[in-house]
């Protein structure tokens, strides 16, 4: 049946098709639909987990196709970093049943912190890797990537990017077919890596290779699209698309397999064209080794390697002119940046955090948009859960007035994933810092996904709630004490205490996103324009639903929840609440 | 005729708006249609009340699943500034379709910045075909003012070789039962107003 499909949506219905039984992920733009998908529709026929990181989705995963069923694990590009430790090694013991990786890529960090090129790992791994480059290819590659893990006896990894992941399009679906049953056997030499047993998988993987390169050689989804032989470009993922268009008369080596590379198919493809170039995204990945094989080729010396392409990025790499007049947009238009909702309650933390003049190492969430202006109030952010471990750092260097103000701040769902190994560290190491965990309830930047915090899993059952007072009291921090952000003046009280502790402390900011509890508050403020002297205090916390009118500052009744923070910060008493509105 | 067989419709707006919506009503559209289609747009982050972008392309094969710059048949602005600011992807002889709302960016809201008081002149000026439409107002009329997306698909449509009948299966499909009344009302007249702009296709 035809439908259209987004690509996450294809690489769900692909492992059903397969006839795949466990995935697991950590959600993460632009991969978070692949589970949530499995979830909603296959959840009686997958099992199907939230799990705490990335690392542990991948091992989930691959205890699973030990165990005889086909399972996926799916990650964002940076996710595969936390599970790359996992990897290496299942790349060693290769599977049972098919175990497949999905890398879901994000060229352009529409919603990343770097746009690393996970073709790599394919490489650095020694594991075979496939690279749809629409809902079709990810539905298909997916389905097969689960047959090639079992014949090669390998984790097999599906890399896709943003625009195939999120793009849709149209999409023939393959019914469900569960394979023949692969019963466990224990097999020690195969699945335990002491050194002994190591050295032999490796040696056997190598051996390997050479069948995952012929293969390469004869897949249907490695082929070459006869043109023009004056102009011939290798391409795969999304970028092919971009190239087609932009050259529609060209020759295509049009590549699906990915890792490893079809050596002949490419040295066949170069000699019948006159002028060969690689038109991929982000890194030379095949470029490099087009140039390993001798030949003569053109690729990042024209072709963008920030970013993503596009069809007229394309044209104009390859020197056939910008594809048309465009007309001219004004300069200086206004930027509208993504902010921090009507409501939120990170927005009552850092307004205090600035109060306080706080040194804020940051994190992965939501509240990393308190960097951008009017709150302003992120120092440092790079990667999940490392707000703790460099608060630890920057109070080793920083002069004593200041070190006594760095405040750790991170979200519920990023403390589990990977926070609490490094409060450990601060606890052990005695580190005086201040860790802000921001409990808004929810996964929220990727669309308030359940965590341990929540107390219900990816398939809706009840399950233990972490209790994250307890956690920090358990390993050691004396200081621990829970506030609500939205009820600034006894925040700050409790952030000031905890920031004067002389030993790590830890404050629980728990307020739920609006998106969990839309009901929390009472309804739209008005602003009284004969109090509002236009002070701007209001306008500073940031809140979308807060312009500066002409005559006073002014609320937009269709935005504004009623959370009450502008209330709270002016100085003039200018904001009705609903109910004081009502009454009057 | 586009020397691109495709027509390429985008759709723009701030984070919230439903453009992702009034996208999808339309790629489902162009399947049953019996066209080769591809949407294209963004989630995450640039969904926390950011400028957002949503691509539909449809015709006999697409490629790209974005357009091109310079290369958009209809530009739908949901709101003025993010009408303006995506000008440059509308073909010269594209057409633009834009409603009238106003939204503040925190940048102006702030005071930072400005906002462009004359985005729709602007719009205007730069587009010879472009139209602007007081959605808000024909979504009101009809009865329901969430329906403003409803009123530019119904402008849109107007521009577009696809039966009313499809149309009107895909918004019944999209839309709650008990507001397909209202959301069908806002349509048709953002059509009736669309087809006074109508030209080439």
């Amino acid at each position: 049946m035809k439908k259209i499909l987004t690509g996450n949506a294809a690489i769900a219905l692909g492992a059903y098709a397969a006839g795949a039984q466990v995935a697991a992920a950590y959600p993460g733009t632009p991969s978070t639909e692949i589970l949530e998908e499995i979830a909603a529709n296959y959840g009686a026929e997958i099992y199907a987990e939230w799990s705490v990181n990335e690392k542990i989705a991948f091992e989930v995963a691959f205890g699973a196709a030990l165990g005889g069923k086909r399972a996926l694990a799916a990650m964002k590009h940076v996710g595969v970093n936390v599970a790359a430790d996992a990897l290496m090694t299942a790349a060693y013991t290769g599977v049972n049943a098919g175990l497949v990786l999905i890398s879901a890529d994000d060229p352009g960090m529409h919603s990343s912190q770097n746009e690393q090129d996970n073709r790599y790992y394919a490489r650095l791994a020694k594991v075979p890797m496939l690279e749809p480059a629409d809902s079709q290819e990810a539905h298909d590659f997916t389905r097969l990537a689960f047959e090639l893990s079992e014949r090669f006896d390998t984790p097999v990894m599906v890399r896709a990017t943003t625009r195939v992941c999120h793009g849709k399009g149209v999409t023939e679906t393959t019914p469900r077919a569960l394979p023949p049953p692969r019963p466990y056997q224990k097999n020690a030499a195969k699945y335990v890596m002491i050194p002994a047993y190591a050295r032999q998988r490796h040696a056997l993987m190598e051996s390997r290779r050479a069948e995952w390169a012929a293969y390469a050689e004869t897949f249907a989804g490695n082929r070459i699209e006869a043109g023009d032989p004056a102009l011939g470009i290798i391409s795969s993922g999304v970028a092919y698309q971009y190239a087609r268009e932009a050259c529609p008369e060209a020759s295509f080596l049009k590549l699906g397999f990915t890792h490893p590379l079809p050596t002949e198919l490419i040295q066949r493809f170069a000699g019948q064209v006159r002028r060969l170039y690689v038109v991929e995204e982000l890194e030379p990945y095949l470029e490099e080794h087009v140039r390993l094989l001798g030949l003569e080729v053109t690729g990042k010396a024209v072709v963008p390697r920030i970013g993503e392409l596009s069809p007229e990025a394309v044209r104009e790499a390859l020197g056939l002119g910008p594809s048309r007049v465009t007309v001219a947009v004004p300069a200086d238009l206004p930027r509208r940046p993504p902010v921090l909702c009507p409501g939120c309650p990170h927005r009552g933390l850092f307004h205090v955090l600035k109060k306080l003049k706080a040194t804020v190492s940051g994190d992965i969430g939501c509240y990393t948009l308190s960097v951008l202006p009017p709150l302003e109030m992120m120092d440092t952010c790079v990667c999940m859960g490392a707000s703790i471990g460099a608060a630890q750092g920057l109070v080793r260097a920083l002069d004593d007035e200041r070190a006594g103000r760095v405040v750790a701040v991170l979200g519920d769902s990023t403390f589990l994933h990977a926070g609490l190994p490094s409060l450990v560290n601060a606890v052990y190491n005695r580190a005086p810092i201040t860790v802000v965990i921001a409990d808004n309830r929810t996964t929220a930047m990727t669309g308030q996904q359940d965590n341990p915090g929540t107390g219900q899993t990816l398939l809706g059952q009840a399950t233990h709630q972490v209790d994250f007072e307890a956690i920090a009291r358990a390993v050691g921090v004396e200081h621990v004490a829970i506030m609500d952000p939205m009820d600034i003046e006894p925040a700050e009280a409790v952030l000031r205490d905890a920031m004067a502790f002389p030993g790590p402390s830890v404050v629980i900011a728990r307020r739920a996103c609006v998106f969990v509890d839309r009901q929390q508050y009472d309804g739209a403020l008005s602003v009284d324009a004969d109090k509002c002297t236009r002070c701007r205090s209001c306008i500073r916390i940031g809140c979308p639903a807060i312009s500066l009118g002409p005559e006073s500052a002014v609320v937009d009744g269709n935005l504004c929840l009623g959370c009450e923070l502008c209330a709270a910060v002016c100085p003039h008493d200018a904001f009705l609440r609903a109910a004081t509105r009502e009454a009057v | 005729m586009n020397a691109n067989p495709t027509t390429d419709v985008l759709f723009a707006g701030v984070g919230g708006q439903g453009t992702v919506l009034a996208s999808a009503i339309l790629a489902n559209l162009c399947l049953s249609a019996g066209y080769d289609v591809k949407q294209s747009e963004v989630h995450g982050m640039a969904q926390r009340g950011g400028s957002v972008t949503s691509h539909v392309r449809f015709g006999s094969r697409v490629w790209s699943p974005t357009i091109p710059a310079g290369e958009a048949d209809f530009l739908v602005g949901f709101e003025l500034l993010e009408g303006l600011r995506m000008i440059g992807s509308l073909a010269p002889d594209g057409v633009a379709l834009v409603n009238t709302q106003r939204i503040d960016p925190i940048t102006v809201a702030s005071g930072a910045t400005q906002y462009p008081e004359d985005a729709g002149e602007q719009i205007l000026a730069r587009s010879p075909r472009a139209v602007l439409v007081d959605a808000f107002a024909i979504a009101r009329a009809a009865g329901n003012p969430r329906a403003t997306n409803m009123a530019l698909l119904g402008a849109l449509s107007a521009h577009l070789d696809i039966s009313l009948d499809l149309w009107e299966d895909g918004i019944r499909g999209r839309v709650p039962p008990k507001t397909f009344a209202a959301n069908w009302a806002a349509f048709s007249a953002g059509r009736e107003l669309g087809s006074t702009s109508q030209g080439r296709h």
